[in-house]
């Protein structure tokens, strides 16, 4: 038997780590909607682009990062496993097949942009380009119908609030896909994309609303946290978050753009974890420190996280600061 | 309608049989990449930079299929398996968010840079992403597996009842997760991927080989499948023997740790003393494949053979019976079959190393037809022997999720109906066989089309030109 100390009765420096732990998660969940976000809006572009070149270039733009971006899913299932394992089982049992419904449309998006390159014929590219615009599409509509429902507390899988979330992150995700897209382009088709931002927002923020006022509605439970001073000053940052986007995008400062982007999205998911806490899964009534893990295998991941996270976020600087500029087509191996 | 139970426990074992080739790819691709990296950057031949490029591509599309399909496998212990994870998720949850931080997050990025960046980052950290894709792959593997080795050897745990659940506590981090177990799995499994993707290599290497030398083409870049011909080579003699010495120790240890799995392996009914090993069994009726008992097989059996592997040299020790255990016994058919299979191959694959190894030395290494049939013939037997071993430590488990502690039976999802998990077992069977025929399809592109940069480096003499043949290959279409 291993002597452990106090690491297995004592919470680590004597600090919250449920609550810790449940904000950790959200800004998990935050960084894999706002950085594979962008990925997926820029596949919801390639959509709306013809041109060839054009197109090659969005695969270009998105090429060497949505892999590391998409595995910040596998740290939100992840640590959501080891932080609260029956949220995690309950949560993932009950909306069963919109789970799958998400794991098919990342495999699509992953696989789609390796097979578009493979042939140069049109009716190969024409599929595997629908392909991978419905894979980039589906799994954040699917991915905000499941924190809809989430928030909302149903057994149900396919909810109005669902629907409505899941058209909101959809057009969130065309938010900073442009700001991406902007960013890694230059010319004709980097001015081009300066209208698909505008739209997008006020998608997105419409979505919001009617999502907050159909919970307010729906879910009696939720009101008195939705209409909270926090819940309320999001919306309304949101709103200024939203001005100063169409804003930078039209004097081309991208990259704030960008920011603006990211701060929308981390701002959706700070008004998530407001309204759940302190509940974690409103079906089952667990709370965050009814559910949280024991002492000791918290202790550890706490460890182990504040090793880890620092490395992974350096691991992303090397990457994107290798590929910063404009992306170049027909780049690689 | 089909029993949501065995509908979760086909599809567990159909994405995991399938995903585990994409992750064999990568973890033995690994090395050979960081090797070439490395010589392309201090020697600047154009031959590494080749193997380099090409290998890549292939690594590149087993790891996008490997992260969608490895997704999957995370999500399904929720999704099919609730009660597991809702038991052992304070053991079990833990390595597997410590594996995508630590393991997964490096390969990923890393990858990026690898792939994409050769000409945007210096040398030196070209070949440091080069190590971090490669040591992500490992560490990968490490956390994954010490998550399955508490599976079949639990430890540094205590049962507790809360909400009427059995739930498992964690007591001793050290016991838990360094098992035994965790050694001999760690050394079989990344031993194995290296000599799967050596044979994968031979295998496609002999086959371009074969059609320069022996069928007469002038296959333009023959140098270098030459030279991937005998660096597998190489591999091939390190790893099959290694392969096959440590896993007769990991056997032993399995008789000692998880008994009615060893049972099953030598399908051994009643608990005997001098037990035979069967080098090769026939089943001399129908219902001896499905329901073997080694007793009644037909087979060349050395007399105390399985009681000497067992305890490492003592051809009277005892083999406990699967009747002698209060629990049913896991499916010894294909425990039993899929043990001697991989076995079988396992000493086919030294005997091809050796084989491949004498010629070379005797410099016939690219005369001998039948060596490069037999390569060809065994390109992919390594990833059928990865299959076999995971089927014979997975199914060999049955009944039990955690050996000894809880049944797979007890595992699944309680709300989950059959009509919800047949949708996705035969959604799965689908997209997976789809899967599989594009990852097949590509990989083969690949090949065919074989190292960029089109002109080889030392074109060898056209020795045996078939006038009644195209003159050079011509590369498949783009």
């Amino acid at each position: 038997m291993t002597d452990l100390g106090t690491l297995a009765t004592e919470p680590l420096f004597g600090l919250p780590l449920p609550e810790l732990w449940f904000a950790l998660l959200f800004a998990m969940l935050g960084t894999f909607l706002f950085f594979d976000g962008f990925d997926f809006g820029a596949g919801a572009l390639f959509a709306l682009r013809e041109d060839e070149t054009e197109r090659e270039t969005v695969l270009a733009a998105i090429g060497p990062f949505w892999d590391g971006n998409e595995v910040w899913l596998v740290v939100f299932g992840g640590a959501l496993f080891a932080a609260f394992p029956s949220v995690y089982a309950g949560l993932f049992s009950r909306h069963y097949l919109l789970m799958f419904g998400i794991l098919g449309a990342l495999i699509l998006r992953g696989l789609a942009p390796e097979m578009y390159e493979q042939r140069h014929d049109a009716a190969w590219q024409r599929w595997w380009g629908r392909a991978f615009v419905a894979g980039s599409v589906l799994a954040p509509f699917l991915l905000g119908a499941f924190v809809g429902n989430w928030l909302a507390g149903t057994e149900r899988s396919f909810t109005l609030v669902g629907i409505v979330v899941g058209l909101g992150v959809t057009a969130l995700t065309v938010v900073s896909g442009t700001a991406f897209l902007r960013v890694k382009t230059t010319g004709e088709f980097h001015d081009a994309l300066g209208r698909y931002g505008p739209p997008a927002v006020v998608g997105y923020l419409l979505a919001v609303v009617t999502a907050l006022g159909a919970l307010c509605a729906t879910v009696p439970g939720l009101r008195a946290a939705l209409v909270s001073v926090p819940v309320l000053a999001l919306v309304g940052l949101s709103v200024l978050l939203a001005v100063g986007y169409v804003l930078a995008l039209r004097r081309d400062y991208d990259l704030l753009a960008l920011v603006a982007s990211a701060a929308l999205t981390y701002g959706l998911v700070a008004v998530v974890a407001l309204a759940l806490y302190p509940a974690v899964n409103p079906v089952t009534g667990a709370t965050v420190e009814s559910a949280i893990v024991s002492t000791l295998p918290l202790n550890l991941m706490s460890v182990g996280a504040a090793l880890l996270l620092p490395l992974v976020a350096s691991y992303f600087v090397v990457l994107y600061s290798a590929f910063r500029g404009p992306a170049q087509p027909k780049e690689g191996y | 309608m089909v029993d949501p139970v065995v509908a979760s426990r086909l599809q567990f074992a159909v994405t995991t049989i399938v995903h585990i080739v994409f992750p064999v790819m990568s973890m033995g691709l690994a090395p050979f990449l960081v090797y070439f990296t490395w010589k392309e950057i201090r020697t600047d031949e154009p031959r590494y930079e080749q193997l380099r490029r090409f290998w890549t591509k292939i690594f590149a599309v087993s790891f996008v299929v490997g992260t969608v399909t490895g997704i999957v496998l995370e999500f399904e212990f929720g999704t099919n398996f609730a009660a597991f994870s809702t038991a052992a998720g304070e053991l079990f949850g833990g390595p597997l968010a410590i594996e995508g931080m630590m393991a997964f997050m490096l390969e990923a990025t890393f990858l990026g840079v690898f792939v994409f960046g050769r000409e945007r980052v210096s040398d030196a950290l070209y070949f440091v992403s080069s190590v971090a894709v490669a040591l992500g792959t490992w560490l990968s593997a490490v956390w994954i597996l010490i998550a399955n080795s508490w599976m079949q050897m639990p430890r540094g745990y205590e049962l507790a009842t809360e909400n009427g659940q059995t739930v498992v506590h964690l007591v001793d981090p050290v016991a838990a997760y360094f098992t035994p177990r965790f050694t001999y799995m760690y050394v079989h499994m990344q031993n194995s991927a290296v000599l799967s993707v050596s044979l994968f290599m031979a295998g496609v290497a002999a086959y371009h080989v074969f059609r320069h030398h022996v069928w007469g083409y002038s296959v333009s870049n023959v140098g270098f499948w030459e030279a991937i011909l005998k660096i597998a080579l190489v591999a091939l003699l390190v790893t099959a023997p290694l392969q096959v010495v440590h896993g007769d120790q990991y056997a032993q240890h399995v008789y000692e740790t998880q008994p009615q799995k060893f049972a099953a392996m030598e399908a051994v009914w009643d608990t005997e003393r001098y037990v035979p090993e069967y080098i090769v069994a026939f089943p001399t009726s129908p219902d001896q494949l499905t329901d073997p008992r080694a007793k009644e097989l037909f087979g060349l059996g050395i007399p105390g053979g399985a009681s000497w592997l067992a305890s490492g040299g003592d051809p009277d020790a005892e083999i406990r019976g699967l009747n002698e255990f209060d629990t049913e016994p896991p499916p010894v058919a294909i425990v039993f079959w899929s043990f001697r299979a991989m076995v079988g191959l396992g000493f086919w694959f030294i005997l091809l190393a050796f084989w491949g190894g004498y010629r070379w030395w005797r410099g016939q290494l690219l005369e001998d037809d039948l060596l490069h049939k037999a390569l060809m013939a065994s390109s992919l037997l390594g990833i059928v022997a990865v299959e076999l071993g995971w089927i014979v430590t997975e199914v060999g488990r049955q009944p039990w999720v955690i050996q000894g502690v809880m049944k797979t039976s007890e595992g699944v999802s309680p709300g989950l109906t059959g009509a919800e998990a047949t949708v996705t077992l035969v959604g799965f069977v689908l997209v997976y066989t789809t899967l599989l025929a594009l990852y097949t399809y590509v990989v083969a592109r690949i090949i065919r089309t074989g190292p960029p940069g089109g002109s080889d480096l030392r074109t060898l003499p056209d020795d045996r030109p078939d006038p009644s043949m195209p003159p050079t290959e011509v590369p498949a279409d783009d």
